[in-house]
């Protein structure tokens, strides 16, 4: 090898500037205002301008009922979400991984709501929750289930599942696509010593699916995990958190406080819970994440 | 292996339908509604039928939404800016990452991935606060500025995973013949993998497209920079609203991004799954 050939291969400073724009850009854009939320949260900043006010909004936040209301809502409401997502996604899954004629164009059309603007996606689920000319009240009083007009999106209880149903209808494609590419990679050969045992299909999957999957089931459940718990433009859209709260999330709460009211300070203090939130989730999925590198890179 | 009989066939079958009405409900009932004339959706209970089908709305809508071909094209417009800008901070930093080892590269990586985690909401206050005391509120900037720092690093895995697939032999050949650094990048890795970057710039362009909404309504109040999602939204809040030019004009905001998923279809899914469960 020549000396030429050799610098090429260790060229670290070349290495650190490609690098630098999209870094550069990137602390700038992402993790400087992830360290002036932290900054703000402790102010009362405002558009006529900011004070250091010491904890004063966290304590106020964590005092007040709405807040701790709101924070339990947040996990119910990602709760079933999640585990929606990765029922239906499992399901869907297994479906679209039957060697049936058709399959394949199944599983082009299952995209459509992951690719679309979610924003765009949502002004439809308005018109099918409209509770006078949607199809689902339409369905619903026809077949007697619903004994008159009903907006989905104007009661508490209802509205809270429709902005649920909502968000499982755009996770669902993303969880399904993962699970069908995780079934395909699990070994032919486990599946057909098993059948020449004598396993029903049942057996089969319980035995040999499902563990073989389950790196990637728990990966989905914490990529959705943090998905859900960002997701903002499905609820806004659909109800802005109403009706009277019974759809405000953390994001939305941060949301509506910062800029909504330009109570910029408050909003931090209820942003850098969800951070802190975030950070637990993501450390949880780096974690897993890299046990399970280990494991392949392992054999 | 044994086959499906017939009862398990109409069961799959079954179940698949189900499926795929729940993904795809929306979608028809939007296509649906545009055709129908406006008196027969405002009729309750639903009626299902309608025997004057036409494309009516989608030559009204113009008029009922005055500015829709500039929503439209402030859409195009800003998903492609923040495409061009992502993808030439993307070379470069995927290029490095593919070829070269340096002391942070895996904890930089991971820490990319880490960052797609804060999406934009967490990220608004001191964004606002930073385009306001910059004067870029209101303006295309304040929704591209944004929207290409959230994009930059799922890109860089992704095209990272492309380079990853040239043979180095070729680059090695080419230094040696007294190539620079740039030039391979240039003349060599570019053109190589051309393929690859069209289908992260697509990818990179169809996120563009979808993230508009949550920059447009924070940082930009002008009706002539309103990207469709957010341009439309604002109809919805009216008294009576026009249901079936809205779902035409939905649907005229979706097809873009439609159209070019069907042609990649194949090639962002398996890149973005083998992005995500292999690595």
């Amino acid at each position: 090898m020549n000396n030429r050939l050799k610098s090429f291969n260790s060229p670290t400073f070349l290495a650190y500037a490609l690098i630098a724009p999209a870094a550069i850009y990137i602390l700038a854009i992402v993790a400087w205002p992830l360290i002036e939320t932290v900054r703000l949260s402790f102010t009362n900043s405002s558009l006529a301008g900011e004070e250091y006010i010491g904890l004063e909004n966290y304590e106020k936040m964590l005092g007040s009922k709405k807040f701790n209301k709101i924070v339990i809502r947040t996990f119910v409401w990602m709760f079933f979400s999640v585990s929606l997502k990765l029922i239906v996604g499992l399901i869907g899954a297994v479906l679209l991984n039957a060697k049936l004629p058709g399959r394949g164009m199944f599983r082009v059309l299952i995209m459509p709501p992951w690719v679309v603007p979610i924003a765009i996606g949502m002004l439809g689920w308005l018109w099918l929750y409209n509770g006078y000319f949607g199809i689902i009240a339409g369905v619903g009083m026809k077949t007697g289930i619903l004994d008159g007009p009903f907006g989905f999106l104007a009661y508490k209880q209802s509205a809270f599942i429709s902005t649920i149903i909502a968000d499982v209808w755009v996770g669902t494609p993303m969880v399904t696509i993962f699970f069908l590419a995780a079934m395909q990679g699990v070994p032919k050969d486990l599946y057909e010593a098993a059948y020449c045992d004598g396993a029903s299909r049942w057996h089969r999957f319980f035995k040999i699916t499902l563990p073989q999957i389950t790196p990637v089931i728990i990966t989905m459940a914490l990529l959705s995990a943090i998905w859900t718990f960002n997701s903002f433009e499905i609820i806004w859209i659909l109800t802005e958190g109403g009706p009277r709260g019974a759809t405000t999330t953390l994001i939305i709460d941060t949301y509506k406080m910062a800029l909504g009211n330009y109570k910029f300070g408050k909003g931090a203090a209820r942003a850098v819970v969800v951070m802190i939130l975030l950070t637990v989730f993501a450390a949880f999925y780096m974690a897993i994440l890299l046990k399970i590198n280990k494991k392949v890179s392992s054999g | 292996m044994d086959k499906y009989n017939l009862f398990e066939k109409v069961l799959l079958y079954s179940g698949i339908l189900i499926f795929m009405t729940f993904i795809l409900l929306p979608f028809v009932e939007m296509f649906y509604a545009s055709l129908r004339p406006l008196e027969h959706l405002f009729r309750s209970p639903y009626q299902f039928f309608s025997d004057d089908l036409s494309f009516w709305a989608y030559g009204e809508m113009w008029n009922t939404v005055p500015m829709l071909g500039r929503y439209i094209f402030n859409s195009f417009f800003l998903a492609t800016c923040v495409t061009v800008i992502t993808i030439l901070f993307v070379i470069p930093a995927a290029y490095s990452y593919a070829r070269f080892k340096f002391p942070g590269k895996n904890s930089t990586l991971y820490l990319l991935l880490a960052i797609n985690m804060f999406s934009g909401a967490v990220l608004l206050i001191p964004l606002y606060k930073l385009l306001r005391t910059l004067g870029l509120l209101n303006s295309y900037q304040a929704m591209i500025v944004p929207g290409v720092a959230f994009l930059i690093p799922t890109s860089i895995w992704l095209l990272k995973s492309y380079f990853e697939k040239i043979p180095i032999d070729l680059e090695e050949a080419a230094f040696v013949d007294g190539a620079s650094r740039m030039q391979i990048l240039r003349h060599i890795i570019t053109p190589l993998s051309t393929p690859g970057l069209v289908v992260v710039s697509l990818y990179i362009f169809i996120g563009a497209y979808a993230q508009q909404f949550l920059f447009a309504i924070t940082f930009n109040s002008k009706k002539e920079y309103m990207p469709i999602p957010a341009g439309l939204y604002e109809f919805i809040g009216y008294q009576t609203v026009k249901w079936n030019e809205m779902m035409a004009a939905s649907l005229v905001g979706i097809a873009p991004v439609l159209i070019i998923f069907i042609f990649l279809q194949k090639y962002l899914v398996e890149g973005l799954t083998a992005g995500a469960v292999k690595n």
